[in-house]
């Protein structure tokens, strides 16, 4: 999508990308919720980072609302847990994706204006797109239960729903 | 027996030609991302009601025109102004899409 990436969008890409990938083994119900959840957090703490650093509105609202949705997220999957007793597990994926927004963060951190809008929004495209390949080639057909697989669905269009949006607002502000 | 069947009929007529503008009010539902139904024929003066069953918030947003806010597990009300056909979609999820079909 975008022509000159980053370099720290394609760090990002870098290490984050390959564990996804690579997971030849499928992964458990417990720890697809863990990927999960893990995922949504990242969002929500790249969604405060943008709160408080950037002065343009679209960017905040573009915040507020991935903030909003991924909390809502997570907190349908933590009520799915309980009831299906399932104990969200620790794996190496979710430990690399963790990883990765950590430095990802550090990287906006040292943004600021401009600068640190664009590399958002264009790291908010890219990571979702990397949430949505995952979802879609690796964790959906590894669930077995049918309540966390409809979940996963839900989550897959909702993610790309912010893709979209993120585009969206990438595009205004060249 | 013709003739009353006649003023029936003709008595049926007046009254639609006396209320020519009954509003209605027509049902959208959204759940997982999805209107429905997807498309929708109202007449001005009607009201959608968007029914939204998911735990998220979304809009339904005309291009240049209106947008309603609707509410996670809640419902949402617009009333039909202008005839025409639009295509609407969900600000924060443009992957959802609907489209009315307003007649005057
Ligand atoms: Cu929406």
């Amino acid at each position: 999508m975008f022509n000159r990436p980053t370099a720290a969008l394609a760090g990002l890409l870098l290490v984050s990308a390959a564990p996804l990938a690579q997971a030849a083994d499928k992964p458990t119900d417990p720890q697809i919720a863990h990927i999960a959840y893990t995922a949504g957090t990242i969002d929500i703490e790249a969604a405060k980072l943008a709160i408080k650093k950037s002065k343009t509105k679209e960017i905040v609202d573009f915040a507020k609302d991935m903030e909003r949705d991924h909390v809502a997220v997570n907190k349908q999957a933590l009520d799915l847990v309980k009831k299906l007793k399932v104990t969200p597990e620790d794996n190496a994926t979710s430990q690399s994706l963790t990883k990765a927004a950590k430095e990802e963060r550090a990287k906006l951190a040292k943004l600021k204006g401009a600068a640190f809008d664009k590399a958002y929004i264009e790291s908010e495209v890219a990571y979702h797109k990397q949430v949505d390949s995952a979802l879609e080639t690796l964790l959906i057909p590894s669930a077995s239960n049918a309540e966390l697989k409809s979940l996963l669905e839900t989550g897959l269009k909702i993610f790309q729903g912010h893709e979209q949006h993120a585009e969206h607002v990438a595009g205004m502000l060249k | 027996m013709k003739a009353g069947a006649l003023t029936l009929f003709g008595a049926l007529a007046l009254a639609f030609v006396a209320r020519p503008v009954s509003a209605a009010t027509i049902e959208v539902t959204i759940d997982k991302l999805v209107f429905s139904p997807a498309s929708v024929e109202a007449k001005v003066g009607d009201t959608i009601e968007w029914v939204n069953k998911d735990a998220l918030a979304h809009t339904a947003t005309v291009k240049g025109g209106w947008e309603v806010m609707i509410a996670p597990k809640s419902k949402g009300r617009t009333t039909l102004k202008t005839a025409g056909a639009v295509d609407y979609f969900c600000r924060f999820h443009p992957n959802m899409k609907g489209h009315l079909d307003v007649s005057p």
